[in-house]
Formats: C-alpha cells, structure tokens, sequence
C-alpha cells in the first residue's frame, strides 16, 4: 500500500508521519501521536466517542481518514484545558455534575459540547440534547452531562 | 485495650468531587487499548457466520504468509493447553457447559471464535483474518428458545438435552385450590426479549508472558482483577503468584466483565506461546456478536386475589434462553428469578419452575440485576390484575405491599425480609409525583384526545452477597512516611466511583483531610483477594474493610500521640489529619510527625510499639444479603398513532440506607434506570429464524439517547442495614425496577384501548400494530 506523507497540527503542535491512505484520524491520535483520550467505541460512526475537533468543527475520527486531515488543526480533549491545568469550563462542569462514571464516552462528549457551546452560547434543554444526541453515554443515564451542559453554557450575556 | 472512638463522618454523606475524574475528563485514562508495550502485537478473531455448523476444514495458510502475521492459532493449537477452566463463584465441582477455547468440530452461533490470527498490527491482523478459509457444513441451528426444550437438534450433543437445568419450589399446581376458589384469577404470559449490557468500551486484554522469568502480567478490562488470575492461573496449570492481572480504568462493564470468557481464554492460552505480549480488544460487531446476551426470556406469571384485591398465592413458570455459552452456569440465576417473584409484597403461598435452555445463540452473560424478570413480571401482572379487578394499581399495590408492622417479613422461600422500606418508598414516590393530580390530568388529557400514562413498579433485591467468594473484603491502609495516606483495595471499578468512596470512608475513619488520601486499586500485586464489583457489593463490603482496617490504625494513631503528647490514650482525636488532646486542640501533633516517628525514629514510640504505620484486614460479612429496595414512577405520551412514548417524568424512590456519596448513588441509579428505559422501549439483541444477529452495530442496536431520557428524580428513604454503616448495595435496582414502570405507563396510556401488552421492546411498530384491530387477536393481546 502506498505510504502517503501528511503534516497535522494536533493540539497546537504539529504532528508528521508517513501513513498508510486507510488509517483512520482516530488510530493517527491514538497511535501516531499517542493521544489515546480519543476512545473508540464503535468504529461506525453511531456513538461520537471519538469526537474531536478539525478546523474547529465536531468530526468522528473513526470515519475520517488521517490523511484527509492533512494540513488542518485537530483538537483532542488533551487540548481543551488550560496550560496550566485548569479544567475548561465543559471540563469543570462535567466534574461538578457527576457527568461521567468509567469516562469512556467523556472525551466525545466534552469535544461534541465544546463545539456547541461555542457556536450557540445560550442554547435550550432541547437544543442540547439534540446537540448530544450523537454521543452515546451507558453509564449515566445523560442525567449529570445535561446538567453539565447547562452548567457550562455561558449564556446569552456573553455570546 | 484502649478503644479511641471513631472520627466524626465529615465526607461520607457529602457530594464529594470524584478524584477519578481529572485524569478520565483531560484523555488521561488508561483503557487497556491505551497500554503500548514494547514488541506487542494485536489479536483478531475469525469467527463463525453460522449458527450451526461442522467445521469441515480450516486453511489458514494465506493468512500465515501475510508479512505481519505472527501466528495463526485454531483449537488444535489452543485447546490442548486448558488444564481447568471453571470460576471461583461456581466452584470446582460446579456443574458448567463445556467451554473450548476455540471452537472445536463444531460452530454453536454466529460470532463463535474459531480461529485467532496473531499479527504486528490490528489492521494486519484484520487483513489476515479475511484469508482464512474455513470450510463449514451447515447444521439445523436451534434459534427459537420457546423450541428448544423440545427440539430433536442439540446444542450440545454431550449434554443430551437442550435443558440446562429446571430447579423449582413445589409443583406448580401446589396451590391450584387457591385459585380455584379465589375472587380473581390473573395469568399472563410475559416475554422479555435479548437485550445486552453494551458497556461502551467492550472486553479487552493484554497478555505478556516473560520468556525468561515465565511470569504472566495480564491487562484486562474487568470487574475483578483477583478472579480473572485465578482463573488464568487454573487454566494454564501456572502458580497464583507467577500471575499478576491489572486493571486500570474500565469502560463500563455492567456484569458483562464479572468472568472470563472463551476469548480471553484464547489470549491466555496464546500468550506465552508468543514470546511477546498479545493485545487484544473487541470492536463493537464483535462486542454485539459475541461478547454475550442477557434477559430473553419469558414466564407465566400467575396471582389470586380475594374480592379486596388482597393476592392470596402467586406462581411463576418461567424459562430463559441460555444461549450456546452462558457463562456463569445459569440454573441458580434463573430460580432466583422464582424466588424473589412474590417481591415486596404480603404473598405467603408462591412457588415457581426455571428452567433454562441452550439455543445457538451469544451465551448469556451477567447483566445489571440479573434476574430482574421477577420485577418485570409481577409488576406488568399487578397492573394487569388492577385493570382487571377493577381497582387503581397503586391502591392494588397499597392493600398488598409490606407495611412497617410486617417487617421482619419471611418471604415464602424463607429469607428473612428486614431494614426494608416498601411501603415508604412507594407513598413517598407517589407524593413526590401527585398521583391524584396526574389522573386528573390524564383524565383532561384523554378528553382532548391524549394518551397519558403512569406506571409503578416496586422491587426488592438481594446487595452485598455474604458468602464464599463474594463473603469478604479486604483493605491496607498505609500511613506513608510522609503522613501521606493510600488506602489499598482491589476495587474493580469500571465507573462507578470507587475510588473517590474509598477515599471518603478511609478520610471520615482517620479523621484525615480528604486530600491526604489517596488510593491504590485494581492490582493483583499490590491489592488483597476480593471478589471486584459484582453483585451490589462494592460500597458495603468495601465500607467493612476500610473500617476495620482504620479501626486498628486509629488504636496506633491514638497510642502514638497519647504517648508523644503525654496524654491519656482515650482523650485522643483524630481530625485534621492531626491528633489533638479531648478539649485542648491546641495542643496537637500531625499525621506526618507521627509517621516520621513511626517510621524514623521508633525509639520514640511506645515501649514494644511495632515500628510503621500501616495495617491490613479482612472484612468478613455478617449476612447473607443486604435487602434494598425502591419504587418507581413513570408517566409518559403514548401517540396512539405513530407508537411513539415520550417519558414525562421518572421518580425513584430508593432506600439504599445512608449514602456515602449522593452523587454516586444518584448517578448509578441514573445510569440503570435509563438502560431499563432502553431494554423497554429501544434495544433488542434480534437474530433472524436462521439464527443469524440482526443488530451488531449501533445502527441497529438502539441504545437510549439524549432526546429520549426523562429527568430522573430521586427521593431517598433511609433505613440503615445491619450492615457496616448502614450501606446498602445501589448498583443494579434501577435497572431492575425501570422497565416494568416504564411498560406500566405505556399500558396505562393505552388502556382506553383495552389492550394487553406482554411482550418487550415497546417499539413504535409493535405498539402500533397492539391498537391495529385488524393485527389483534380476539381477547386484546399482544401476541
Ligand atoms: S467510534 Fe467513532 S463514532 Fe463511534
Ligand atoms: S461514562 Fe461510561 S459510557 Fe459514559
């Protein structure tokens, strides 16, 4: 198979390698770039545990091959807290409204409500599901992640 | 001796942040698909896409050529290799269905691992898994396990039989003079169908045998390291102790990780063929396929009422589908599904029948309140019944629920109901609804043509099994030289917060500031035998290991500073991570210069005092089950049109005695409830009539989203167990009480029809075609 030689900026920094055309963004995280918060849960596109951001936008990496990432900036949940630490204000929420158990489904969750919460700052309950619907969480019943999308929504004052 | 009282409980209670949560929100978990160890290479397996089959030939030469592979494994490589294989809970001598490896002859349902092809990359592995052949001559499969009992193809052929086991009480026309003579008579048919626990990281480990030490070191996802090296170390013939297993953070599990399945046998078996360490981790088809199934099943369940609705006796015949490998062996799972039928309610004539079958299907494995059909089919009767008498089901229920002065209750089976709270659970879950008013608004709704609905169920279930396996915990708590703390227990978590609770008793016991804590868990190494979370055990027995461990710590803590501080061992404190004198706090010394003495100067400590700081025990439990129980309350919109539900509200009353976290209990509540809600209205592990699976991706197989989950309530009823602390289990009832309530509002909403619903899941199109006159049968049933 053809090896092809991309360059991707992950989390700020630039990531190079030679792959082969079928690796998925997903496996280039986990694999290449050792960013194994992105989790795979179903590899078909369904379950959105392995959102992260491209350019800013929600995309599943099971279904995006690295190479069509080439050239783009890819944000992991290793990306989104602060420098020093500090938990993002999504992070934080999830933490203060137990939205998460064994954490699998939580990177997903986190990428898919960061990007939302960015482009509808003051959303309604049913926008936030809606928005979330294409995550899937089996141990929290969503009880504490709606909460902590509410949590974490800044509201219209600052949108 | 000296006894120091224990420390007042300033964490327990509290909605304390969990600690497992900075790594697991910042993608710093470590899932065993996150561990890369040098030279490792990835398994894949071919498995069968038949139901039933004789394997007539295997090439897998193609696939051993593939520049990658590494090896390629079949039964005749593997097989041999299993010196025992049974579970520490089933016991040596415990009857169990014969479990290859790798299948041997014969493929016993689709997704039957045949062939194991060992290669330096998953992609590799996958590429190679597509160029072995395997040649197959199809055999009738047994599908249908209403058939199977009867059907002349086995399963098993060595068994001779598709019937697993039938165990029962007395016969079941015991009480037929009962019947004949009561008031009214309710029986009914109720089906469950497959559904499946779906964590959402699925099974997974990593073997890495030494070559030159012939230590094994396993990675799993599991619930229970211990079992999981036991279990090896029967397999393969190899010492407990050349073994180490651990686990690190579990994606989820929900039973389906409690033992260890053919697959990881076959990683176990392969491992120390290698010479390198093995990874292998299932993907979602294979996690749907073959990863297990759990409910299907179905029972008639059968009550007598005098004319006040009073239950006079109550029968349930009952049968489950075992599929080809159940694992654990399923006979005893099943009769609790008898025995704990007559539920929360005044019934002192009940007996029952289980019987379980094998089909060729996915085994059934352990799900969240593994015999919850018992709630199921008694509630959905209940309603049923209180239809038919003619009287509301929560006053049906009221006029038979255990009251106050009924409790300690002997259940018909002879358990001794106590520390329980039916009819408290219900009046409050009722109140926290406004029963009256929702029937009003039902009755407003009806008028104006909507279908409003709402159903209760009430359960109670056995936590915190007290014997052989399941019956201690053990906990060290080390007091670091530094006056640092780490607490010590297996745990077996796989989200359900047992680090931060651990950390929380183990602060409370100590009188240590909660950051002083930390724990270690889920390493055979470095961790005591315990059974893992299994069972709704892990809060009580966890809670009895901490506590007695730190009780022989505080003795030290106690002696140590009565002696540096010149006081009377019985006026020392603990709090603050300090030990202070009884009335002048002020004068006081720190956890960390006792442990500096302790450890660095132990000429200081009193005469004959052991140096260091650390203790360990082993908790064992004083009963044999911890009884909780709980109430649930759903409303819903049923659209008569589409078959569409649309949850309202959902309430659970629950009294799991006092809570150690809220939010914890809350969340596992949560979390149950919702997956009930999914096995009543969206999931089903189908197979079509030639056996093969339907539903082996998430498009298919309908888990509960966002948009359909109702915002749960909670309310707490507290009445402390008889055991330490008071705990009691909390991680299966929601699962168990969710679906009859949920199936209960629906029936509610469409009683203006006069339907009967019986059969699960409530999909639109099965809801549309029960108010289809031309699809229903004659007497309103769903068939
Ligand atoms: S793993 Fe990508 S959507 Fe499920
Ligand atoms: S927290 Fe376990 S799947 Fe969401």
């Amino acid at each position: 198979m053809t090896e092809i030689a991309i360059k991707i900026t992950v989390n700020g920094r630039p990531q190079e390698a030679v792959v082969e055309p079928r690796l998925t963004l997903a496996d280039f995280l986990r694999e290449n770039c050792r960013l194994t918060g992105t989790h795979l849960a179903c590899e078909h596109g369904v379950c959105g545990a392995c959102t992260v951001l491209v350019d800013g936008a929600a995309v599943r990496s099971c279904l995006m091959f690295a190479v069509q990432a080439a050239d783009r900036e890819v944000t992991t949940v290793e990306g989104i807290a602060a420098p020093d630490g500090t938990l993002s204000p999504v992070q934080a929420a999830f933490r203060d409204c137990h939205g998460l158990q064994c954490g699998f489904c939580t990177p997903g969750f986190i990428m898919s409500l960061t990007a939302l919460l960015r482009d509808n700052p003051d959303p309604t309950d049913e926008d936030i599901r809606v928005g979330l619907s294409g995550n899937l969480c089996r141990c929290t019943g969503y009880q504490g992640i709606l909460a902590a999308a509410r949590q974490a929504a800044p509201g219209p004052a600052e949108a | 001796m000296t006894t120091t009282s224990p420390t007042a409980a300033r964490y327990a209670g509290s909605r304390v942040h969990r600690v497992e949560d900075a790594r697991l929100l910042t993608g710093r978990g470590t899932y065993v698909d996150d561990i890369e160890l040098p030279r490792m290479v990835h398994a894949c397996f071919v498995r069968s896409p038949m139901a039933r089959a004789t394997i007539v030939s295997i090439d897998a030469s193609a696939a051993a050529a593939l520049p990658g592979v590494v090896a390629v494994f079949t039964a005749a490589d593997l097989n041999g290799g299993v010196k025992e294989q049974w579970h520490t809970s089933s016991g040596e001598e415990g009857p169990e269905t014969p479990r290859p490896p790798l299948a041997e002859g014969e493929v016993r349902f689709v997704g039957d691992p045949v062939v194991l092809v060992v290669a330096g990359s998953r992609y590799i592995a996958e590429d190679a898994a597509e160029l072995v052949e395997i040649d197959y001559e199809p055999l009738t499969p047994v599908v249908d396990y209403t058939q199977a009992a009867e059907a002349t193809e086995l399963v098993h052929t060595s068994h001779g039989s598709n019937i697993i086991g039938d165990l029962g009480a007395f016969p079941l026309s015991t009480f037929d003079d009962v019947f004949d003579s009561a008031a009214h008579v309710v029986s009914e048919t109720i089906y469950q169908q497959g559904y499946a626990p779906v964590p959402m990281e699925g099974r997974g480990l990593i073997v890495d045998h030494s070559a030159t030490t012939g230590d094994l070191t396993i990675y799993s996802a599991t619930q229970s390291p211990h079992e999981v090296r036991m279990f090896c170390a029967r397999l393969l013939g190899l010492p407990e102790h050349r073994i180490r297993v651990v686990m690190r953070d579990t994606g989820g599990s929900f039973g389906q990780k409690v033992m260890v399945q053919r697959d990881e046998m076959c990683l176990m078996l392969a491992g120390p063929k290698l010479g390198v360490p093995v990874k292998w981790v299932e993907d979602r088809q294979e996690n749907l396929l073959s990863a297990g199934m759990s409910r299907r099943e179905h029972g008639v369940a059968r009550m007598a009422f005098d004319d006040d609705g009073v239950i006079q006796a109550a029968t349930i015949d009952f049968v489950q589908d075992c599929g080809a490998y159940p694992t654990p062996w399923p006979v005893m799972t099943a009769a609790a599904v008898g025995v704990f039928f007559p539920g929360p309610y005044r019934v002192s004539k009940a007996t029952f029948q289980a019987r379980t079958v094998y089909t060729n299907t996915v085994g059934r494995t352990a799900y969240r309140g593994p015999w919850q059909f018992e709630s199921l089919a008694r509630e959905v009767l209940l309603d049923i019944a209180a239809r038919r008498i003619g009287i509301d089901p929560a006053e049906l229920r009221r006029r038979n629920l255990l009251r106050k002065e009924d409790i300690p209750y002997a259940s018909p089976y002879g358990m001794t109901y106590e520390q329980i709270s039916p009819m408290e659970t219900f009046e409050q879950a009722l109140s926290m609804l406004d029963y009256d008013a929702f029937r009003v608004e039902q009755a407003q709704a009806r008028a104006a043509g909507r279908y409003l609905g709402v159903g209760i169920s009430n359960y109670v279930e056995p936590s915190t099994p007290g014997y052989g396996y399941y019956g201690t915990e053990a906990a060290t708590i080390r007091v670091e030289p530094s006056g640092k703390v780490n607490v010590h227990v297996v745990g077996g978590s796989c989200g359900n917060s047992i680090e931060t609770t651990v950390i929380q008793l183990t602060a409370d016991a100590l009188g240590l500031n909660i950051d002083d804590v930390a724990t270690v868990q889920g390493d055979t190494a470095v961790t005591s035998f315990g059974a893992g979370t299994a069972g709704s055990r892990s809060g009580s027995m966890t809670a009895g290991a901490v506590g007695q461990t730190a009780t022989i710590l505080r003795e030290k803590l106690a002696a140590i500073a009565a002696h540096l501080l010149e006081a009377a061992v019985g006026d020392i404190e603990l709090t603050d991570s300090r030990a202070t004198v009884r009335g002048t706090p002020t004068v006081g010394i720190t956890m960390a210069e006792m442990a500096k003495v302790a450890y660095f100067e132990p000429q200081k400590l009193p005469p004959g005092m052991t140096a260091g700081l650390e203790a360990s025990s082993r908790y064992t439990a004083t009963d044999t089950s911890i009884f909780v129980n709980a109430t649930h309350v759903c409303t819903c919109e049923v659209d008569p049109v589409t078959g569409r539900v649309d949850l309202l509200r959902y309430i659970v009353s629950e009294d799991c005695g006092p809570m150690i976290n809220p939010n914890v209990v809350e969340g596992q509540i949560a979390g149950g409830v919702v997956q009930g809600i999914g096995g009543a209205l969206y999931e089903e592990l189908a197979y079509d009539e030639d056996g093969n699976p339907v539903t082996t991706t998430f498009a298919d197989y309908l888990l509960p989203t966002s948009t359909e989950v109702p915002i749960i309530e909670y309310g707490h009823i507290e009445t402390p167990s008889p055991g330490p602390g008071g705990y009691k289990g909390v991680g299966e009832g929601g699962a168990i009480g969710a679906p009859p309530a949920v199936v209960n509002a629906v029936a509610d909403a469409l009683s203006p029809f006069g339907v009967t619903i019986t059969r699960l899941p409530l999909s639109p199109a099965r809801l549309v075609g029960l108010l289809d006159p031309s699809t229903r049968a004659a007497d309103g049933s769903d068939q």
